[in-house]
């Protein structure tokens, strides 16, 4: 199957070469909402499945992209590990390669690290067709460029994802989470305050207009974790919440299923995202915030002008981009063009494309 | 007839006056060095093996001042080497014969701290050590902790992507940053990353993180800083067989502990150390592991029981846990000082870097136990075990020409023994001009053309660190003509790159 599949796309490519076409990679679909509007003939890898290799000892897990999530998940279940970014889904039959692709990650994130940080290698087929390695398996790689950590966030527009070397991680002994009703502005504090302190905190929410409700996760050693609760409890007046309702929680948010979400999706009203300094203070804007990562990545629903979503994050040290609607134009998605000091990236970035695909078959313009 | 192309000391000389004077106008003289007593500080870093003189060194005091050497140099075409600190393992700020050398020395303020954010602001040529001495009083510390973090700057280890005792559970320095401010061969400032959790557009930021200098010149590190663990407590155990030692560092994690260090050692590197520091070290041992917990005293207890009862069930044959913040430090100092020590019972070693999966630790040390005798060379290991990061260090009198050749030969053959084993040349030192031979082996054609391609992406006319890190396409099939002669370079005094 590995080898038709290679050849087969291999085939394609010189075709889209030749025919000066437009590829655009697709796994099962399920982010086909993300990036900007969808151009050219689909790639899938949905031939492309299965674990190359699993070795729990050495945290590391090498999949084919086109192989699901969740079967990786429950292969990681079983051996008690997990991705620790804990990468949404956003569907059914999501794959490791629109995942890695997409480089987006849920609320563990902001313990943990980004998706970018656990890749540790990845084979790619560039725009000519040519199968190439980059990084590896071990943890600490400083042969060359770290050409795989490009991948995370690149939306297809670069080269096609074969394979990927993914960091595993056991999961926490313990977790627990807490609630606390509190303002905006005092809640962007508390999330910081409480990281600033060697606490196991593991992620945050909070969603509200000028008050709302606070949500910490701890996890870690089930002692950690205990203390934590008990002075969480005891000096900030926080609730125990019970084990399932904030397992379902946390995994509504990380799918934008919970209730918060779903009214967006339901009105049909633009989801955009702030991804801003945390401890920046709250965005301007009227009605509900849902505020994640101790602040640093806030979700608003309505009808906005770009400018000024991208004016409202500027102030934040940050950038604005829409993330799901029924309409989307180019000028709506986050560009380093956004910014003086990364505006001479703008030939760099566009040289590097080339650099991987120099006759364009992916230049699809997903990513702004 | 031109007689600059007739005389290449003429050439050169013709070139520095060029360089000097335009350099002159843009730098105050005592920020400009040129003569030879003034470079020879430069000529090499922390791989004094390698050597060779600049055109001059520039120390810019802004970064004005910086990128104004930068155009004279992009308009007269000289290449450049930036150089932090300069102890770097690999020869990665090795200057070019008729390059400039741009130190960033003089960069070494801290701009902001923000205890709350987690941040702080800093120059390039702030020492690795300094940020975390800065922040302590707010309970914060910067996490990656290579062992020369006394004296290596933050720009440096940007540059090499630099890890440490900690890395296992705190991440790389690509892990510990949040924004590189950096000046573009054209001249441009710009910026990669964001205080923000990402920037639009491809992740830039971790193409620059470990590019050795040959992407943009770096003048200021937005780094992230972590809480202060309240209790460390470290395990020393020792083993009478190195492969048990490699098998308890992989039934830890396989428990699903992520120790906050995981260190080993082989008997060479444990007596070397012991009789230097006296940390009580086990010198009849195999192999001593040390396993380091930090967290909540709850937590630490908990793992540190944890722990123990893995090393014990993999065959440790003796046991110590720190008792005291003291007694960690000594058990510590012994990992700390295994440099050193090596300089102490030899005239000079050479220190390797390969990763490899930690499943094949064992393997290489019998690898290169038997590489030992084929080189008739010592060799002594330390190792981040947690890694697999290995630190052999081959030990060899450098006045010796013969010895030095064949220590550079046993080098590469750990290296190529690493790729073959499934892991990489270089986990935290940089390939530098050190390396660049096993590049070949490590990397496809295809693979170094697009780094080559990578490189040009940011600095087109290739004036930024132009010979390091990526080995061009003559000089990968000139290695590979000398490796069938067999190891040892045949006439190893002629120039041939």
């Amino acid at each position: 199957m590995t080898q038709s599949f290679i050849q087969d796309t291999q085939e394609a490519i010189h075709e889209a070469i030749q025919s000066k076409g437009l590829l655009r990679i697709t796994g099962s679909g399920t982010k086909d909402w993300f990036g900007a509007e969808l151009k050219g003939n689909p790639l899938s890898t949905k031939n492309y499945q299965g674990i190359i290799n699993y070795q729990p000892d050495e945290l590391v897990i090498t999949v084919k992209s086109g192989t699901s999530i969740k079967e990786i998940e429950l292969a990681l279940e079983e051996k008690n590990q997990q991705f620790a970014f804990e990468p949404p889904h956003f569907g059914d039959n999501a794959t490791i390669g629109g995942m890695v692709c997409s480089g987006l990650a849920g609320p563990g994130r902001v313990s943990a690290g980004s998706l970018r940080d656990f890749v540790l290698g990845a084979k790619i087929m560039d725009g000519q067709g040519q199968v190439m390695n980059f990084g590896g398996t071990v943890m600490k790689n400083v042969a060359g460029y770290d050409v795989s950590r490009l991948m995370p966030g690149s939306l297809g527009t670069l080269a096609l994802l074969l394979d990927v070397s993914i960091k595993v991680l056991p999961k926490p002994i313990a977790t627990a989470t807490l609630q606390l009703e509190i303002e905006q502005q005092k809640a962007i504090h508390t999330m910081n305050l409480l990281a600033s302190q060697p606490w196991p905190i593991n992620a945050s929410c909070w969603q509200g207009e000028q008050n709302g409700m606070l949500h910490i996760r701890l996890s870690g050693a089930k002692a950690a974790v205990e203390s934590a609760t008990n002075s969480f409890k005891k000096n900030l007046g926080m609730k125990l919440l019970d084990p399932d309702e904030a397992k379902k929680f946390w995994d509504s948010l990380r799918e934008h299923q919970s209730d918060w979400f779903k009214s967006s999706n339901h009105q049909a009203l633009p989801l955009w995202r702030f991804a801003v300094a945390p401890t920046s203070n709250p965005i301007n804007l009227p009605g509900s915030t849902l505020i994640e990562w101790h602040g640093g990545q806030r979700w608003w629903q309505g009808h906005l002008d770009a400018a000024a979503a991208k004016a409202i994050a500027a102030k934040a040290h940050g950038h604005a981009s829409i993330f799901r609607s029924s309409e989307r134009d180019l000028a709506m998605l986050s560009s380093l063009n956004d910014n003086p000091l990364t505006k001479a990236l703008v030939p760099v970035q566009e040289r590097l494309k080339k650099a991987f695909d120099p006759h364009g078959i992916f230049a699809t313009g997903r990513l702004a | 007839m031109n007689t600059h192309t007739d005389n290449p000391i003429a050439l050169i000389k013709t070139r520095q006056a060029q360089l000097v004077k335009a350099l002159n106008t843009v730098l105050p003289d005592h920020a400009l060095l040129w003569e030879p007593e003034d470079t020879i500080p430069y000529e090499c870093d922390g791989l004094a093996a390698y050597r060779q003189m600049p055109l001059a060194v520039a120390l810019p005091e802004t970064e004005a001042q910086a990128v104004a050497v930068i155009k004279v140099c992009q308009s007269l075409n000289i290449p450049i080497v930036p150089r932090g600190a300069g102890t770097g393992l690999s020869g990665g700020a090795m200057p070019i014969a008729q390059g400039l050398v741009l130190s960033l020395a003089k960069f070494k303020k801290i701009l902001q701290i923000d205890p709350i954010a987690r941040t702080a602001v800093v120059q390039p040529g702030v020492r690795n050590l300094a940020i975390s001495e800065a922040v302590a009083h707010h309970g914060l510390y910067y996490a990656p902790d290579p062992s020369s973090q006394i004296a290596c700057s933050i720009g440096g280890n940007v540059s090499e992507n630099s890890g440490g005792v900690h890395c296992l559970k705190y991440g790389l320095t690509l892990h510990n940053i949040l924004k590189v401010r950096a000046i573009l061969m054209s001249g441009e400032v710009v910026e990669f990353g964001s205080l923000a959790p990402d920037a639009p557009g491809l992740d830039l930021l971790s193409i620059l993180v470990g590019s050795e200098g040959m992407l943009a010149v770096i003048t200021e590190v937005t780094v992230k800083l972590v809480p202060k663990p309240q209790l460390a407590q470290v395990i020393m155990a020792s083993f009478d067989d190195v492969e048990k030692g490699g098998n308890a560092v992989a039934a830890i994690v396989a428990a699903g502990i992520i120790p906050a260090g995981l260190e080993m050692m082989d008997k060479a590197a444990t007596r070397a150390v012991e009789e230097f520091v006296h940390a009580g070290y086990d010198i009849n041992a195999e192999a001593i592991l040390l396993c380091e917990s930090d967290g909540t005293p709850e937590e630490v207890a908990e793992e540190i029981e944890r722990m123990t009862e893995v090393l014990k069930k993999s065959g440790a044959i003796r046991i110590q846990v720190s008792q005291s913040e003291a007694e960690r430090l000594k058990f510590w100092s012994g990992r700390k000082n295994a440099f050193p020590a090596a300089g102490r019972i030899s005239a000079d070693y050479y220190c390797m870097d390969g990763t490899i999966p930690r499943l094949h630790i064992a393997t290489l040390l019998k690898r290169i136990q038997e590489m030992e005798k084929k080189y008739q060379l010592r060799c002594m290991n330390v190792f981040h075990a947690g890694d697999g990061n290995m630190h052999p260090l081959i030990l060899f009198n450098g006045s010796d020409e013969d010895e030095w050749h064949r220590a550079e030969a046993f080098g590469s053959d750990i290296l190529e023994t690493c790729v073959e084993l499934g892991g990489t040349i270089t986990g935290e030192h940089g390939v530098g001009i050190e390396k660049i031979n096993s590049m070949c082996v490590q990397f496809s054609e295809s693979e170094r053309d697009l780094f080559w391609a990578v490189k040009a992406a940011f600095d087109p006319k290739k004036l930024l660190n132009p010979d390091k890190a990526i080995p061009t396409l003559n000089r990968c099939a000139e290695y590979g003509r000398m490796r069938i002669t067999g190891g040892v370079l045949p006439h190893p005094e002629l120039e041939r790159f």
